[in-house]
């Protein structure tokens, strides 16, 4: 006797196959974070607004098993017509475009959709970093006219149509047959000068593209200048980035062009550093501006440019609010111990000046760095 | 009170019994299509979670939403056994299902391969499963997802690693083995002892010795991991047996695909053609859905790259019918599996009337047919089946320092590891494992190399 059971009805309520595949995606989502500065560095982002969003393509994880090897020529079973030696599917010309060739699991694909202030909060957060502190002092105060009250006289652009109509309703409540606006109800928004702490922030960047700096070394340098401007961006409501390249001369760049910059002369690390102060004089004035400057250099320096550099980036740091400096390089490459650019700044730390160091041979040294700029920064504040 | 298709049910089944079918109580439950889905890609209608079946998930509702496959019926072996209907179907279709299901049914209890699983299992595989589910929820209260999630990545990469000859309970290799006994004296040296002033040195026992662990390569990897991994504590443990139980209960299915379903069309076809009880509209519209079913995936001139297993076993089961009679063939039923079956009763005549052929994909991505021999179409079809579809990996030997070395038989195999994938499985197995493992296979140019985490 076959008995057919009528449908559960919760089946339609609850789907496994769902929440396994919410779970995926969580763990594609990680994944993608653990892998966003390589990501991040791609793009031309530094200069752009902030509201600039990263889409990243992904793959389905797969999850592995034992597997065979490709074999170079693949049997398999299959049925209809076709003597042997008859092709069924020509093969591609060489150097035809290699996307058709995916079998089967790859296909699928979705893009994650990421926006970059959303990310460096994130990161923010998981690296437990502290905001930065603008500089406190008389002179950052920089005047500003700010509203304050209202007057019954004023320019038309200023009349504040919401506190006018306020004026004319409380009128006409006591008023008889009124009418709707009359003068004595204008209102006008005031502007009073006041002295307010300055929010401009310029960051400067700059990059030693001498021979020995390799394409790994500046996709490092890269990475940690994005998120140290980034960190800058979320504490400053103006920022002006200026980029600067050096090699035996310093010249200034745009950010497009920046990390292409290449030249084959000697270091010469005392130019970069006056064309620093320079731009710094010209343009950013220290009681208006929050400056920081940041270094990124293998540490090889021509040895007879010693004391010039020494006594010009003592002047840099005696005028920004931090001066961060990134030694590039790979442990495994010979190396003197320190460097001469690594003692200068060494020696301007114990002199009590606002700088940091910090070492870039992989991937994960970017987070490191920005964790000891950040927090160095933190203390200096407190 | 009795639904139409529970009528027709209730006649097909005195049909099928009247006919020698001999089968368990088959449970029928009508199931929405999104439970239908679920169950084709979990297997089991309530099994475990892993992030794994999501992916397969998003797969099987893609190629659904471009009807290339649909599920008509899924169907468990046990005593009884459990048939999901689905809603959607007419009842024409689930007619057609319930005598498929029926010849299914008849198959899971007389085959070798499905008795002697059943015998070790028992019938209730179903029940099981949900309650390792259950068991895997609560170990994620305790231990959290993500240590849950590590010991379910290393089991399932391993799901095939089973020894399907062996037994679901199997007991831990013995601890000591007795002392070898000492060699026979050759006939040389019993003369010498012999000669005036030659006197044979006693020989002490020397007691039992520590066996060696493996004490032969050991191709059940799950099992050899929940019973030596170093450290594993007794819940990981317990997630290892759980998954290595489900393994080997899909193993005949996995093993009788063809011969299974080729049966179950066989007897849906014969049983519907018998029902002369069924209206005529719903004979003909329950006959569209079985040539749907049993279609060869290539027609009207057309080459298709994959074998129908429906169209490949019920076109051997109508031969060996009309060729040797109904007995004989409830005789192979009950004898073979694929490997047999395919080897056995697929001739020359069916293969040729069939279009069977072999084809090879070269680089580059060209197909061209490679062969029409009975011999090589044979082993084409039966390639993927081998030892449970997974490469022969086996426990070499276990380090001083408790490592895992796993050792591929590329030699059996015919080629090496993929590495990176080997790589993956090894980081999981590592993480349960908590120390070294290697594995040790050869590279494109078959020279040995070590893959390690």
């Amino acid at each position: 006797m076959i008995r057919i059971a009528a449908e559960t009805p919760w089946y339609d309520l609850f789907s496994r196959g769902a929440r396994d595949w919410l779970r995926h995606n969580q763990k594609v989502r990680e994944a993608v974070k653990g892998g966003l500065p390589e990501l991040l560095a791609g793009a031309d982002l530094m200069t752009g607004s902030t509201n600039k969003t990263v889409v990243v393509p992904v793959k389905f994880m797969e999850h592995a098993r034992l597997r065979l090897a490709d074999a170079s020529v693949q049997q398999g079973a299959g049925q209809g017509r076709g003597e042997p030696g008859e092709i069924l599917q020509p093969g591609r010309e060489p150097g035809a475009d290699a996307r058709q060739g995916g079998t089967g699991d790859g296909e699928i694909r979705f893009v994650v959709e990421l926006k970059v202030d959303e990310i460096v909060d994130w990161l923010w957060e998981e690296l437990k970093l502290p905001e930065l502190k603008p500089r406190r002092s008389a002179t950052m105060d920089e005047p500003d006219f700010v509203r304050e009250g209202w007057n019954r006289r004023g320019a038309r652009s200023r009349l504040d149509r919401r506190r006018t109509l306020k004026e004319s309703i409380k009128r006409k409540a006591v008023q008889q047959d009124a009418v709707a606006i009359i003068d004595d109800d204008l209102r006008f928004r005031q502007l009073v000068k006041r002295a307010s702490p300055a929010m401009n922030a310029a960051v400067i960047f700059a990059l030693d593209v001498s021979g020995s700096m390799d394409d790994a070394q500046r996709r490092l340098a890269k990475q940690f200048f994005f998120f140290a401007l980034q960190g800058i961006r979320r504490q400053y409501a103006k920022v002006e980035t200026v980029f600067l390249a050096h090699a035996a001369q310093a010249w200034e760049f745009e950010e497009s062009q920046f990390f292409q910059a290449s030249s084959s002369g000697g270091t010469v690390s005392s130019s970069v550093a006056r064309l620093t102060l320079e731009t710094m004089a010209k343009r950013y004035d220290q009681g208006r501006f929050n400056t920081y400057f940041f270094y990124a250099s293998d540490g090889e320096n021509a040895a007879e440019d010693r004391d010039e550099a020494r006594a010009a980036l003592g002047d840099i740091a005696a005028q920004v609010n931090y001066a961060g400096y990134v030694e590039t390089g790979g442990v495994a490459t010979f190396r003197p111990r320190e460097t001469q650019l690594a003692e200068i700044f060494a020696e301007l730390k114990t002199a009590g000046c606002p700088v940091g160091t910090s070492h870039l041979g992989c991937q994960d040294d970017v987070w490191s760095a920005i964790r000891e700029f950040f927090s160095q920064e933190q203390q200096r504040g407190d | 009170m009795e639904t139409e298709l529970e009528r027709h049910a209730n006649r097909i089944e005195a049909l099928a019994r009247s006919l020698g079918l001999d089968y368990y109580p088959v449970d029928f439950e009508v199931a929405p299509a999104s439970l239908m889905t679920e169950i084709a890609v979990y297997g089991l209608p309530v099994r475990m979670p892993h992030w794994s079946f999501g992916v397969r998930y998003i797969h099987q509702l893609v190629r659904q939403s471009m009807g290339n496959s649909k599920i008509f019926e899924v169907m468990f072996p046990g005593d009884p056994a459990r048939a999901f209907l689905m809603d959607a179907n007419s009842v024409a279709e689930n007619s057609l299902v319930v005598a498929h299901v029926l010849g299914h049914a008849d198959f899971a209890k007389n085959n070798s391969l499905f008795a002697r699983f059943h015998a070790m299992q028992g019938g209730n595989i179903v029940e099981q499963a949900a309650a390792h589910a259950h068991r895997i929820q609560l170990a994620i209260e305790a231990n959290g997802m993500e240590r849950v999630e590590g010991v379910l990545d290393a089991a399932l990469a391993l799901e095939s690693h089973v020894d399907i000859a062996g037994e679901l309970h199997r007991a831990r290799y013995p601890e000591f083995v007795p002392e070898k006994a000492a060699a026979r004296p050759s006939e040389f040296h019993q003369r010498f002892q012999t000669l005036p002033g030659e006197s044979r040195p006693e020989a002490l026992p020397i007691g039992p010795l520590r066996a060696r662990v493996p004490p032969h390569p050991e191709y059940d990897l799950l099992w050899f991991i929940a019973h030596y991994a170093p450290e594993l504590e007794q819940w990981e443990r317990d997630i290892f047996l759980m998954v290595r139980a489900e393994s080997l209960y899909f193993y005949p299915v996995f093993a009788c695909q063809v011969m299974n379903e080729g049966w179950a069309s066989y007897w849906h076809a014969r049983l519907l053609r018998e029902a002369d009880f069924l209206p005529q509209s719903l004979y003909l519209s329950a006959m569209k859905a079985h040539s749907d079913v049993v279609r060869p995936f290539a027609s009207d001139g057309q080459t298709a790259l994959a074998v129908n297993p429906y169209h490949l076993g019920f076109t051997i089961w109508e031969d060996i019918v009309e060729k040797h009679g109904i007995d004989h063939a409830f005789r192979v039923r009950r004898e073979e599996d694929d490997f047999g079956f395919v080897r056995n009763w697929l001739d020359r005549d069916l293969a040729e009337q069939s279009g069977l052929f072999v084809y090879e994909t070269h680089p580059g991505d060209e197909i061209r047919v490679a062969s029409r021999e009975l011999d090589a179409v044979r082993e084409a079809i039966l390639a993927p089946k081998y030892n449970y579809g997974a490469p022969r990996v086996a426990v070499a030997e276990m380090g001083n320092d408790a490592s895992l070395v796993l050792a591929h038989d590329a030699a059996s195999d015919g080629r090496g590891l993929d590495p990176r994938r080997g790589k993956k499985v090894l980081e999981y197995v590592r993480r349960v494992w908590r120390r070294p493992v290697r594995l040790q296979t050869v590279n494109e140019r078959a020279e040995p190399v070590e893959l390690a985490a």
